[in-house]
């Protein structure tokens, strides 16, 4: 069963993190990312551009409308994300409280919609 | 020959544990299993009236429940691999399968699982565990039928979709999950106890429903404060006779009739309260310790408030919250006099300010001291944030004496 780990956090908070943390929070990254590759629950994983990069799309009445920004104003922002591999909710729940971020922002786990083929 | 009375009662009685396992088989999916399970009801009521009552009814239960729960796995997503190996058994000579798991420990940890909402938690328990109807808890619950058939709905979908596990969890949460599990037990006790809305005969039920459920999360898990929480439900439930008059106005706990409480009850829950503390006294067992001097004491004179007062102090230490705080306060000044009470209530003004219960306890407090006016402003503050009519009625029955 696959789980998207969606990674939020202020991004003002990851903008004005001094360089040692900053560092510091990479170092973990990197330990936790081979850690789940080691375990093979790793699928992928990105971090991501922060949100003023982002861009909206949107089709109303056939017209399409692009607009500077995310499509929701939040107190946290979508940073990155891992795609895993696990047994059940209990274990990607346990994978996610490891990501470093889970100490400064939240994790949202979301069970990937399988097919029946 | 076996009437259907017989058969429903046998069913009643049996509906968790055969649902529990059914569960197991279908994977988590509860509407097959809860589907299966009727089913399986539905054949016994069908067969047992001619074939007799097999010698294991639960035995045949989950196995009739189980074939019709693969039949529909086989049928909708064709299986075949993984039923393969499942052998198939004749659904009449069912008594092969004498030793039926005891699942419904695995069905409580799944309904009470963290990642659902507690209302949910509460709904699933009641439906499976408590094998309560949907319109039972909407009415219990003073929602529609369609709310809450949406609220059973959306947690066991995301039981499925998300794969919340249907296992007993790991020795290391195990702890942390039980704590979880009691919580939900003794918010359906409350919702059956504390509140005077609603259908009475309803919340009569749903506190009869609370204690069956903690019985059986003591048993099953022999947790001391599960047996804790036990007895502090049945001590209060005990009192439920006394607690209102003819009028439904409330009564207090000192001017109860107290050859009104249910003293089978009482002298259950002593028996318990024993082993319970035993088990290191935690915040159930330490309430059920109250709670059990209170129903000990022959007279509200005879009560035991400096004993009570130690257990608060102790409770106080385990459950730091402002709401204990308060009780304490109460138990306090009934053990060394309004005034010392008076000040502990007094410290508690910032986080309480909004809670009838606390602007209540002042003004008694003041009442008691003699300082009338002091506690009619204090009374008024209370029925300016009072929910219940009851309690309404009661706060301006003391509020006319202060003003006397």
């Amino acid at each position: 069963m696959q789980y998207l780990l969606l990674i939020y956090d202020t991004e003002k908070a990851g903008a004005t993190r001094p360089e040692a943390e900053r560092n510091k929070l990479f170092a973990d990254y990197m330990t936790f990312t081979n850690d789940i590759k080691a375990s093979g629950h790793f699928k992928a994983g990105d971090a991501l551009q922060p949100t003023h990069t982002a861009t909206t799309v949107r089709i109303r009445d056939g017209k399409t409308s692009t607009t500077d920004g995310p499509f929701a104003e939040t107190r946290e922002q979508l940073g990155g994300y891992y795609l895993i591999e696990a047994k059940d909710l209990d274990e990607a729940t346990k994978i996610a409280a490891r990501i470093p971020s889970a100490k400064l922002g939240s994790i949202e786990v979301r069970p990937v919609m399988t097919y029946p083929s | 020959m076996q009437s259907a009375a017989a058969i429903e009662a046998v069913f009643r009685r049996e509906r968790a544990r055969v649902l529990a396992t059914t569960i197991r088989v279908t994977n988590g999916d509860f509407d097959l299993a809860e589907e299966a399970v009727q089913d399986a009801f539905a054949a016994a009521l069908a067969r047992w009236p001619s074939e007799g009552t097999p010698d294991e009814p639960r035995g045949w239960l989950v196995s009739v429940a189980r074939n019709k729960a693969i039949d529909v796995i086989r049928r909708r997503i064709k299986l075949r691999e993984i039923v393969a190996a499942e052998p198939q058994t004749d659904q009449g000579s069912a008594t092969a399968l004498v030793a039926v798991p005891d699942d419904r420990l695995r069905l409580m940890y799944t309904c009470c699982h963290p990642a659902l909402a507690t209302e949910a938690q509460i709904a699933l328990t009641l439906r499976t565990l408590g094998g309560l109807t949907t319109e039972e808890i909407a009415r219990a619950f003073l929602t529609s039928p369609v709310t809450m058939a949406q609220r059973l709905v959306r947690a066991k979908s995301k039981i499925k979709e998300a794969r919340i596990p249907y296992e007993v969890p790991e020795a290391s949460q195990l702890p942390e999950r039980t704590d979880a599990v009691m919580a939900v037990v003794y918010l359906i006790f409350n919702e059956g106890y504390a509140a005077t809305a609603g259908d009475a005969w309803f919340r009569r039920d749903l506190c009869r429903e609370a204690i069956r459920l903690g019985r059986l999360v003591a048993e099953l898990t022999g947790d001391p404060e599960a047996h804790g929480l036990v007895a502090l439900m049945l001590l209060h439930d005990a009192r439920r006779d006394a607690r209102t008059d003819d009028r439904g106005d409330l009564v207090l706990l000192e001017d109860q009739d107290r050859t009104r409480w249910d003293r089978t009850q009482i002298d259950e829950a002593l028996a318990v309260v024993p082993i319970a503390l035993r088990g290191g006294s935690g915040p159930y067992s330490l309430q059920a310790a109250i709670a059990a001097l209170h129903a000990s004491a022959a007279r509200a004179g005879e009560t035991d408030w400096p004993q009570i007062a130690a257990l608060f102090d102790e409770l106080v230490r385990r459950q730091p919250t402002p709401i204990v705080a308060l009780n304490r306060a109460v138990a306090i000044a009934m053990s060394q006099g309004p005034e010392a009470g008076l000040a502990l209530v007094e410290q508690l003004a910032g986080e309480l300010a909004d809670y009838h219960l606390w602007h209540a306890a002042k003004a008694d407090l003041l009442r008691r001291l003699g300082r009338h006016r002091e506690a009619a402003t204090a009374y008024r503050a209370a029925l300016a944030r009072v929910g219940s009519e009851p309690e309404r009625r009661f706060l301006e029955r003391r509020l006319a004496e202060v003003l006397v």
